[in-house]
């Protein structure tokens, strides 16, 4: 018979279906307290009101984006950019410290797969029960089982959409439309792709987020040190794997136990494991630091008398030279980690004073393009400017114009003015002085608040005297 | 709607797309599987059978599944796309959608959201309107966008284009003259009069007259001299120089100078002419809106409405 030579191998590959033991323990209990948290405040923060009005709400329409007192406008966006440069630094930092916790306890992914894993344990059972549904042919129990999960997975699903749309627009009126099926087209568009969004990648896609699609997965090496923590297996404490116990009659196999190091090869920690790996096999880029395996193994070293810790939080360093709690506390203090806190305080302390700092006036001086500058009676110079004045408070203000920076330089007929909370207005000013050399001359706009001098902006123009 | 002569570059370009999308799939599915030889267990190599440097082969980690799909669906969405967008040669897709379309339909829109507001507007009163801050602050915005390029932010104008909040109108200052000029524009039309006044003498005589009008510094013996000349001025001017608004012919004996009052401008004036314009924005912007741009035009020179609005909003 003729063998063939070659064959032909595909360059994808179906999901392999991980189905998670539930586990208790230290590290699960952390995890729900991360789902809770996180959770309460997503779900819950939309309802919140503030001073007649929504506490959170980023009003795309009016480009105002509201934070309970404080009110943005697009011109702020640099202090988005700076909540997402602390964020950056903050997952920087923690990663350098504690490895992958932001992917383990708090991120999305997690929290909603998490979330489903339990709808998914109520409805169709434990690890084993699920395997074995869904090996076995269609029945009716079967159909209804997965029925009501899907059911369940997408009003979870939709329920999240809602919220998330519900920052965007008032929490409020949209429930209002959804109960009389009045919703904008975009609107239900929204809560359908984040409803779709959520059940596709908490219910289906799980761990394939984080191995293919999620970036920070792949860089966060980049952070990693020998001293960083991770889950580890101590291969020392553990190998050789003690064998199973059936064979145990076997004089061989007793010689084996009684060399053998403390891992029973239960293969717990690889069915609690949400990535469906071995932690065993060392540091993979799957891991998302769940710490599943840690509560695992806690738990049969408990039954089999043995001291907790075979699988734990350790570094590199650590376990190579057998350090306590001590050594790796000490080394919490090397330069990377106080690199990062170092940036990071920086930059909340910039971002923080900037806030408090910031003017709810914004100004803008533009100089008509028309004319250069125009004689007016006693020989005097004038030129006009279009100011662009935003009041970003809430209130109504009035405001003091003036200006400076030439003799006699002074605004016409225009002094006050007044606008009315979270407004603008474009106003023509002209500023006269007296002619006196020909050219470019720097002067200042300067706008206060009647109520409130500290409401001030001064805004640098030039004034043009004809030659 | 082709600015080709003949239909060779429109089957160019669509071929080209379609010959590009059909490599792409061909492409994706014949590089989605590999022939490799069998390891010495007679199970295929868990190489990609790429070697390179005699010996360095490549593992084959498998894609996920679905990762090999959203390519396939990029595929099918761009065939959809052609198929109801315009986007092969001159194909103007099943939906028939164009950047002129869409702009027409964000008119319509903006149109149906405004319109009534404007609507209310046009059925007022021009000095009614002129009257309601709203309304004044709409014809603000409107004025910032349309008008100040030429008249200034402030409406004051420039060298050539009329000062429109010094009460001193061309054409005339009430505000349905005013709203007319928006409308239909004006065309502002003076004759080169140097042929017809003579010489130089004639025209420089004429001009310190003119200047003496307004009250200016002027020769008096020029001004002698060019008073018997002002006849032929004074068809348009009027005999005492006042104007004539409905020929838009300026008022000579005012301070008011669109080009220049010195001696030198007033006889380049007369001698080569000015014409000057006005454009209509009547189909443009449409007869509502201009309405309440020719209130805000009128309240400027007329400011007591404008003045309440400050205090208006300031009381507030």
């Amino acid at each position: 018979m003729n063998l063939p030579k070659e064959a032909v191998v595909k360059m994808y590959a179906a999901r392999e279906e991980i189905y998670p033991r539930e586990i208790q323990g230290r590290y699960a209990r952390l995890r729900w307290a991360g789902v809770w948290l996180t959770q309460i405040v997503f779900y819950g923060l939309p309802w919140l009101q503030w001073n007649g009005r929504q506490a959170v709400l980023f009003d795309l329409g009016a480009r105002k984006f509201h934070l309970f007192g404080l009110v943005l406008w697009p011109q702020d966006f640099i202090y988005l950019a700076g909540l997402l440069i602390i964020c950056a630094y903050g997952l920087f930092l923690v990663t350098a410290v504690a490895g992958r916790v932001w992917c383990g306890f708090a991120c999305p992914q997690t929290v909603y797969t998490e979330l489903f894993l339990w709808i998914e344990r109520r409805i169709e059972g434990a690890r084993s029960a699920r395997i074995r549904l869904d090996r076995q042919p269609w029945t009716l129990e079967k159909i209804w089982k997965k029925g009501a999960k899907h059911a369940a997975w997408l009003a979870v699903a939709l329920w999240t959409g809602f919220t998330f749309v519900g920052y965007f627009t008032p929490v409020h009126v949209l429930i209002g439309e959804i109960a009389s099926f009045s919703v904008g087209a975009w609107e239900g568009f929204w809560v359908l792709f984040y409803g779709f969004a959520t059940y596709g990648n908490a219910g289906w896609m799980r761990e394939q987020v984080c191995k293919y699609m999620c970036p920070y997965a792949r860089f966060q090496s980049a952070m990693f040190d020998r001293d960083t923590l991770v889950v580890t297996y101590d291969r020392k404490r553990g190998e050789p794997r003690r064998p199973g116990a059936r064979t145990a009659g076997d004089k061989l196999v007793a010689k084996a136990v009684a060399k053998a190091g403390d891992c029973i090869d239960c293969t717990m920690c690889v069915q609690v494991c949400p990535t469906g790996i071995d932690i065993r096999r060392g540091l993979q880029y799957e891991c998302i630091g769940c710490a599943a395996c840690v509560d695992a193994c806690n738990g049969v070293m408990d039954k089999v008398n043995k001291p907790r810790g075979l699988i734990r939080y350790a570094t590199e360093n650590a376990l190579a030279q057998g350090w306590g709690t001590r050594e790796v506390k000490r080394r919490l203090l090397r330069p990377k980690v106080l690199g990062y806190t170092a940036v990071l305080g920086l930059l909340i302390l910039a971002m923080t004073t900037s806030l408090a700092l910031r003017t709810p006036l914004k100004v803008d001086v533009i100089r008509d393009r028309g004319s250069m500058g125009r004689e007016v009676e006693d020989g005097q110079i004038e030129n006009v400017y279009r100011l662009q004045l935003m009041n970003t408070s809430e209130d109504a203000r009035r405001y003091r114009l003036a200006v400076e920076g030439m003799p006699g330089a002074r605004i016409v007929d225009l002094h006050v003015v007044a606008l009315d909370g979270a407004s603008a207005r474009a106003l023509p000013v002209r500023v006269r002085a007296a002619a006196g050399e020909g050219g470019s001359h720097r002067i200042a706009f300067t706008v206060t608040a009647l109520d409130d001098p500290s409401v001030s902006v001064r805004e640098e123009a030039a004034f043009i005297v004809p030659r | 709607m082709s600015d080709f002569t003949s239909g060779f570059w429109n089957w160019y370009v669509a071929l080209i797309t379609i010959a590009s999308i059909a490599g792409c799939a061909i492409l994706l599915w014949s590089q989605s599987r590999y022939k490799v030889g069998l390891d010495a267990d007679g199970q295929p190599a868990k190489t990609t059978g790429h070697v390179w440097d005699e010996d360095l082969t490549e593992l084959n980690t498998p894609m996920p599944r679905w990762w090999m799909g959203l390519f396939y669906m990029t595929i099918v969405f761009g065939i959809v796309y052609l198929v109801l967008f315009p986007g092969l040669g001159s194909y103007a897709g099943k939906l028939g959608w164009n950047s002129t379309g869409a702009y027409q339909a964000e008119l319509k829109q903006s149109n149906l959201e405004y319109g009534p507001l404007f609507a209310r507007y046009a059925s007022q009163d021009l000095k009614v309107v002129a009257a309601d801050p709203q309304a004044h602050a709409i014809g603000e915005r409107m004025f910032l966008n349309y008008c100040a390029q030429c008249h200034g932010s402030d409406a004051r104008g420039n060298k050539g284009y009329p000062n429109l909040t010094d009460g001193d109108w061309l054409h005339g200052g009430e505000p349905e003259t005013i709203k007319q000029t928006i409308m239909v524009g004006r065309i502002g039309q003076m004759p080169a009069m140097g042929a017809a006044l003579g010489s130089d003498k004639d025209i420089e005589g004429v001009a310190h007259y003119v200047r003496n009008l307004s009250g200016l510094t002027a020769d008096p013996v020029k001004v002698a001299f060019g008073k018997a000349k002002f006849g032929a001025c004074a068809a348009c001017h009027g005999a005492e120089g006042k104007g004539n608004p409905m020929l838009g012919a300026p008022n000579l004996a005012d301070k008011v100078w669109l080009y220049g009052g010195s001696a030198d401008t007033i006889m380049e004036t007369i001698r080569k002419g000015r014409t000057n314009t006005m454009p209509a924005f009547g189909e443009f912007l449409g007869e509502p809106k201009v309405h309440v741009l020719a209130a805000y035009v009128w309240s400027l020179s007329n400011p007591a409405p404008a003045k309440a609005i400050d205090d208006k909003v300031a009381a507030k």
